[in-house]
């Protein structure tokens, strides 16, 4: 890892308890640790506390499997959720469709109609019916967060690395000029996007990801007319606000809190809600 | 058996082996492991190709610990895993007895340099992997190590973590 001649290093020290040193440069520390005696029973007794924390560990993995851990066990068992996660997007897809005649069934589904204060006071608000256009927008992407980020072959239709091509097409068939926002300051990594149909025209669906597997979408849609502040969404794990400005509805879908989400929707609506400005 | 199922089992033992090193409760650890398996499964087709699965795994596993971690100690009054062993240290250093099991040393370590004492000294993963797992560059893997296995030493040696824990 270092140039034959360079001084002995505590890397190197680390590296001889891994036995890890290229052989030249093993006899150089070697040759250095006669002169060092103190380091050499240090580094002896580093070696013991390696090998003793090895030992105390080793009956662990030497223990037979549990059942549970079976992966064929684990697959059936997804096998069987996804299917369960596609049938209840497939319900709530068919009261969404049953609801969107009747604004009162549309209410119905959004849990808390109510925006906090600091929300509100993000925008005025135009008619009262807006609010309730907000929550069906969220209940929409919601649905289509759900039956996306489980897909395993093809969560998305076009992938991050061709953003440019997938940025393109999708404010093509939207309309106005969009742009993915960066979410890496919170972690997120654009994975890529897809094109949908939300009612009365297309949809955009953009996918990210963290470190540990999370998916979070964000959903831009035309149609609407008017202005909305955030309205929040949580159905079990996953939390979604929505908001609709500029005659396009927007809403951000992910497993987290609604605080943490909140900071995120402020950034995308940051970025999102400047018509004349590409997203 | 498919690929997947075949090369995933082949890792269980020491996914195993490091979760329950890192939560020291045999159901939790398998919890882990659990979860683990079923992210690899859903996240399949972003595995690494060509190379060792095993950095990969691990990456997911310890992702999966320091969430739940964190996310604790968002919930509640803040017990934190790594110190839920620590009543009976501490009595057994009032007794004025040095701790002298590796692992329950291991246990008063902050989780980044316990993972990587594991992840280097017991699963063999290289310095570039572990690098990988923690998301950290090569160097600060380095340092970590030296400072774990200093403080590990000085547990061993004296029995006390007052100090080791402040620096967290």
């Amino acid at each position: 890892m270092i140039g034959d001649s360079s001084p002995i290093g505590d890397d190197d020290l680390q590296a001889l308890v891994d036995d890890r040193l290229a052989p030249e440069r093993r006899r150089l520390v070697e040759a250095w640790l006669a002169d060092h005696p103190d380091v050499t029973a240090r580094i002896a007794a580093l070696c013991a506390d390696r090998d003793a924390l090895r030992d105390r560990l080793a009956a662990k993995a030497a223990e037979p499997i549990p059942a549970r851990l079976r992966v064929a066990a684990l697959k059936a068992g997804r096998r069987s959720r996804l299917a369960r996660t596609a049938l209840s997007a497939a319900a709530a897809l068919t009261i969404f469709a049953a609801g969107a005649a009747s604004d009162r069934l549309v209410v119905a589904l959004s849990p808390r109609p109510a925006p906090m204060p600091q929300e509100a006071s993000a925008s005025a608000e135009a008619s009262p019916a807006l609010p309730a256009r907000a929550d069906a927008l969220a209940g929409v992407a919601e649905v289509a967060h759900r039956t996306f980020v489980v897909e395993v072959a093809h969560p998305v239709e076009v992938e991050a690395g061709r953003e440019a091509h997938l940025m393109q097409w999708l404010s093509k068939r939207l309309g106005r000029p969009l742009a993915a926002p960066d979410l890496a300051p919170f972690g997120w990594k654009l994975m890529g996007g897809r094109l949908l149909t939300a009612g009365t025209g297309p949809a955009a669906q953009l996918m990210y990801e963290d470190g540990a597997g999370h998916r979070l979408t964000v959903w831009i849609a035309g149609g609407e007319a008017g202005r909305t502040a955030f309205r929040f969404r949580a159905d079990g794990a996953t939390s979604t606000f929505a908001w609709i400005d500029d005659g396009f509805g927007f809403a951000v879908t992910a497993p987290l809190d609604r605080d943490r989400l909140l900071a995120i929707a402020e950034a995308v609506h940051h970025r999102l809600d400047r018509p004349s400005s590409p997203l | 058996m498919d690929e997947a199922t075949e090369t995933l089992e082949r890792h269980i033992p020491a996914l195993r082996r490091y979760a329950w090193a890192l939560v020291r409760n045999a159901d939790a650890a398998d919890d882990l492991v659990q979860d683990c398996l079923e992210r690899a499964l859903s996240r399949w087709w972003l595995r690494p190709r060509g190379a060792d699965l095993a950095p990969w795994l691990f990456t997911i596993l310890r992702n999966l610990h320091v969430d739940r971690h964190r996310a604790g100690a968002r919930r509640g009054p803040h017990v934190a895993l790594d110190e839920a062993s620590e009543p009976d240290v501490a009595a057994e250093q009032e007794n004025g007895l040095a701790l002298r099991d590796a692992l329950a040393a291991l246990d008063r370590l902050p989780e980044d340099q316990k993972s990587l004492l594991l992840l280097v000294g017991v699963e063999d993963l290289s310095y570039e992997e572990a690098a990988r797992v923690l998301g950290v560059p090569v160097g600060t893997v380095m340092s970590r190590l030296s400072r774990g296995r200093a403080r590990l030493r000085s547990l061993l040696e004296t029995g006390r973590a007052t100090l080791l824990r402040s620096v967290k």
